[in-house]
């Protein structure tokens, strides 16, 4: 019995030593495959990898920058959820705005990309740059507090007073009616980006041999070709674009503090990333920042994992 | 000329089709260029016109003044003009630069050689594209001042040229247009790894170089460093041109200037490698 265990013991240990072997083997071959991949991955790591976790372990201490961290347990969640009701407001306001701009974003970039696919070589140019140019943008979007502007002079206001629909201006950006929608409108016209490109990219290289034998297999209209060929072909490029688009659409922030200001009246244009900011950049709290930020980490991942689920599932 | 002109023929089109969908393009391309047609007409407006009640959308005088005052008050700043302009062009250059070399040198050592931690490598490069860089703000902060790069230039440089869509997207372009078999042809005939990335595998993925470059681009181009940079001396461009800007209707017509002239690099670069990207985009797909 005894004798067995021994036995078996030096064949794993053996064979730890031949894996062990076999490794430094591989890793001396893969000199060159590290020499290639670490700079990019330590700086990775270091700005990425690591923030992770230090946000994490941060989350449960009292930081303030200039005394060294207090370890506090689950204060900071406990404050976060039930103390703290302009944090409940600004999770409320960003689950809207990632339920609207997200999907709508995401079938739109989808929508264009499908119709524009079909257009003439050079117009199709012309039109991606169109549809494209507003993510390129940068501060460009603060054309729209012009357009919103809460005098007569405000292009939407003077409209609307011509027209008669209403008696005097709408302040738009003070409103807290309007001031979300007014977010989200923005938002969206930012955010026909990555996902867009990788929508046209896929619907081009979609082979036409395979529409013209769905054709004969007896697909009738484009819905059809749609639904059966096209979008099946196209998962990978569907999974691309919806974890671009969730990403984008959990972040709205300097949209928010540029055009309603920061704080927004009521907090209405309140989001987690501006929620994070103003303890973060501005009352110093890390550690309660910190844990913002993991929860909107935490929000994150698993909207990409759900969604992702459910993109498994088209055209199957 | 019928805009949606199928060469094949396989199906009936609906005259919802052929008249309500064009109709949505057009509608949405519209609410899509208005705004930029806004900024264009806004930044050669006099300032009558953009005073003028009710206001209009198009210039009906243009003038280069809203330039010219951009220019003046440049040249009245404090620290001159051509510090902050080359800020930001030097945190572009080498930002831009320095990502498209770490990412496909990280991209190719990934997708054809293997090792041990790659898959844990990339797995963690493709879980990061799920979460936006926002989360690691805190940390972030912390790690570069213990770094000593608070205020400056790196400050915003080092943490854009580890950015995760890049080196994707280069990976994913190589596994369909870096065969392995021409490495192998170069290794036998005698190529070093070195050269046969530098010789081989770069000029072959020219295309995604151009796609990581204009992803990576906007983003340095508009950077204002936040909270890691407060000397003036420091500052970008983006920075010092949104101090112009106070705000109020008269104002209006410099701030479209500044606008229009940030965004004309960023659009001529994306019309100029468009063709590149759709290549490249091609194959981001995420296959599971």
């Amino acid at each position: 019995m005894k004798n067995s265990i021994i036995i078996k013991m030096n064949k794993l240990s053996d064979s730890l030593k031949n894996r062990y072997r076999y490794d430094v083997k591989r890793f001396k071959k893969n000199k060159v495959a590290y020499a290639l991949v670490m700079p990019f991955y330590c700086l990775f790591f270091v700005f990425t990898v690591l923030p992770v976790f230090l946000s994490i372990i941060l989350s449960f201490t009292y930081f303030n920058i200039l005394e060294s961290p207090q370890w506090i347990g689950f204060t900071n969640y406990i404050n976060l959820f039930l103390n703290d009701e302009i944090f409940i407001l600004s999770l409320k306001n960003t689950l809207i705005f990632a339920v609207v701009t997200g999907p709508v974003s995401y079938l739109a970039s989808f929508i264009f990309a499908w119709l524009i696919n079909e257009l003439p070589r050079r117009i199709r140019t012309i039109v991606v740059l169109i549809f494209y140019a507003p993510s390129l943008s940068g501060s460009a979007f603060l054309i729209w507090q012009l357009m919103f502007s809460s005098d007569r002079y405000g292009y939407f206001n003077s409209f609307l007073l011509r027209l008669g629909i209403i008696k005097e201006p709408i302040l738009w950006l003070t409103d807290v009616n309007y001031i979300m929608p007014i977010i989200i409108i923005v938002a969206l016209w930012m955010s026909i980006s990555t996902a867009f490109l990788a929508f046209i990219a896929g619907l081009k290289s979609i082979d036409k041999s395979m529409l013209e034998q769905g054709a004969i297999d007896g697909i009738r209209n484009r819905w059809q070709e749609l639904w059966f060929i096209i979008l099946p072909t196209m998962k990978p490029m569907l999974m691309f674009g919806a974890v671009m688009s969730i990403t984008n659409s959990f972040t709205v922030a300097s949209v928010s503090t540029e055009l309603v200001g920061f704080p927004s009246t009521d907090y209405a244009g309140h989001t987690i990333v501006t929620h994070l900011m103003d303890y973060g950049s501005m009352r110093f709290e890390m550690g309660y920042a910190s844990a913002i930020a993991s929860v909107l980490f935490a929000i994150m991942i698993t909207a990409n994992k759900v969604i992702q689920r459910l993109l498994q599932k088209v055209g199957n | 000329m019928r805009l949606f002109n199928r060469k094949y023929k396989i199906h009936r089109q609906s005259t919802a089709e052929r008249i309500i969908l064009p109709l949505f393009l057009v509608f949405f391309g519209c609410f899509m260029l208005l705004p930029l047609l806004y900024i264009v007409n806004t930044a050669f407006k006099p300032l009558d016109e953009l005073f003028l009640y009710p206001p209009r959308f198009f210039v009906s005088r243009p003038t280069m003044k809203n330039f010219r005052d951009l220019f003046v008050i440049m040249s009245d700043s404090w620290v001159p003009f051509t510090r902050y302009l080359f800020n930001t062009v030097f945190v572009t250059a080498i930002g831009t630069a320095g990502h498209v070399i770490l990412a496909s040198a990280a991209a190719y050592g990934m997708e054809k050689f293997d090792f041990p931690g790659k898959k844990l490598m990339f797995s963690s490069v493709v879980l990061s594209l799920m979460f936006s860089s926002v989360v690691t703000s805190i940390p972030n902060y912390l790690i570069v001042s213990k770094l000593n790069m608070i205020d400056k230039l790196w400050a915003i440089i080092i943490p854009a040229l580890q950015s995760s869509l890049g080196l994707y997207l280069m990976k994913q372009y190589m596994v369909t247009n870096v065969p392995d078999s021409l490495l192998e042809s170069a290794r036998i005939s005698g190529a070093g790894e070195w050269r046969i990335f530098f010789e081989i595998v770069m000029p072959i993925v020219k295309p995604a170089w151009l796609t990581l470059i204009i992803f990576i681009f906007p983003g340095l181009w508009n950077a204002t460093g936040g909270v890691m940079i407060y000397s003036e001396q420091i500052k970008t461009l983006p920075v010092a041109l949104a101090q112009i800007v106070t705000g109020g209707i008269a104002r209006a017509g410099v701030a479209s200037a500044i606008s229009l002239v940030m965004l004309v690099l960023p659009i001529t670069m994306f019309v100029v490698t468009q063709s590149s990207i759709m290549e490249t985009m091609a194959t981001s797909g995420i296959k599971e």
